[in-house]
């Protein structure tokens, strides 16, 4: 049975084909099999992971969390660029800050837990909270960008890379209300029990990828310039983090 | 902690002397200048058990007026404002040592003297079953619960 590898399901196609080249590099690296499995939604992917089908995973902060502490995952490296958030509204609609929304304001957002739970954060200076909003889940990011255009959202949730990466069309038709400057939460690739011995060996190639022309093409096409392998302590400190904004 | 310097201050200022929760004083001098908490941002650091800091992001550092160097190893008490009553550290301390949680509205003394104020959590930071530091994360908080806290907190010794 070869191995799982899965992406935390908040990439559109054109990063997938990256992880997929990646996919081929591991395989190579660890010389072992690895199917690539991908998922189209957070609740399909938690599913395969409660049933211990998957053995690698590039996991968003707040799954890989859950993952370390209750699945006895590790963490091998984090890339060099921070997860951050994006609330979105009409270009042309009334909303110009985030204090002048009001209670009743109807939020599109993905069920990416991370982006949900950094956007509510964001709307706490304006006194709203789940109470008081009306969630509208989308399935992706284009999605969420669609029920602005379409008037049924005032505002939505964007993984701000996401946002970045929609087509000029539809971003000039929205307005970016904030964006988060977190700086210090990212997504970060972990290992299964089966694999967790292996993490040494993996961080090493991962930091060794951006030294050769290769390794810099496929980082480029998985968005960022280089992996950064991660501690024990390192993800510990996240998973604090994590925690203290959930409380 | 050394106590606050008149050259470093923007504007008129006040003169009080803290009484910390250690037994150690400050001189702290404090002027009515507010800086906005910024958008998005969030201040994040760390302390050993003894609530010494040692680690803060860029946020940290941009909001507190200090250098990074003049930050680490100092006692979070640092920003501690004296308009902010005694008793509402002392809950977090008991809160935090007990493996808890806490959370409120805090008001924070720059280094220029002026203030700006948070919504901050602290959670203790276990490593195998021990409590080795704490995480103190603190964001852009809502004004209508400023003015609650400047309420309840002017009621509080």
């Amino acid at each position: 049975m070869p191995y799982q590898f899965t992406v935390s399901p908040d990439f559109g196609p054109d990063q997938l084909a990256g992880w997929h080249i990646f996919n081929t590099w591991l395989q190579r690296q660890l010389e072992t099999d690895i199917h690539f499995e991908t998922f189209d939604n957070f609740d399909s992917q938690r599913q395969a992971i409660a049933k211990d089908q998957v053995d690698i995973i590039y996991a968003n902060p707040y799954d890989a969390s859950f993952l370390v502490r209750e699945k006895g995952f590790v963490a091998v490296a984090t890339p060099q660029k921070p997860d951050e958030t994006t609330i979105v509204a009409l270009a042309e609609g009334p909303t110009q800050s985030i204090e002048e929304l009001t209670p009743g304001c109807k939020i599109a957002q993905t069920d990416d837990p991370d982006i949900s739970m950094m956007g509510m954060m964001m709307l706490e200076p304006a006194n709203l909270d789940s109470n008081n909003t009306v969630l509208l889940p989308q399935n992706s990011y284009i999605q969420v960008a669609k029920a602005l255009i379409q008037g049924k959202a005032d505002i939505g949730f964007f993984l701000t890379d996401a946002f970045d990466s929609l087509s000029t069309l539809i971003k000039g038709q929205l307005r970016s209300l904030v964006t988060s400057d977190i700086q210090v939460v990212s997504h970060a690739l972990l290992l299964g029990p089966e694999l967790a011995a292996r993490k040494q060996e993996l961080s090493q190639k991962l930091a060794d990828m951006s030294n050769d022309a290769q390794g810099n093409s496929l980082l480029e096409s998985l968005g960022f310039t280089a992996w950064t392998p991660m501690d024990e302590e390192e993800m510990e400190f996240m998973i604090d983090l994590i925690e203290a904004l959930a409380a | 902690m050394q106590d606050m310097s008149p050259s470093d201050i923007q504007g008129d200022f006040r003169k009080t002397t803290l009484n910390h929760y250690d037994g150690s004083q400050r001189v702290v001098l404090v002027t009515d200048n507010e800086t906005p908490y910024p958008e998005g941002k969030l201040i994040v650091s760390r302390t050993d058990t003894n609530g010494n800091i040692t680690h803060c992001n860029r946020s940290f550092v941009d909001m507190s007026g200090y250098d990074e160097s003049e930050i680490i190893g100092q006692p979070h008490a640092l920003l501690r404002h004296p308009d902010m009553p005694a008793a509402a550290f002392e809950d977090l301390w008991k809160t935090v040592q007990n493996g808890n949680k806490w959370h409120g509205y805090v008001k924070n003394l720059r280094k220029d003297g002026g203030y700006y104020w948070v919504y901050a959590t602290v959670i203790p930071n276990v490593r195998n079953g021990k409590i080795v530091g704490y995480t103190s994360v603190r964001r852009k908080p809502s004004r209508k619960k400023v003015e609650e806290a400047i309420s309840t907190y002017a009621n509080m010794s």
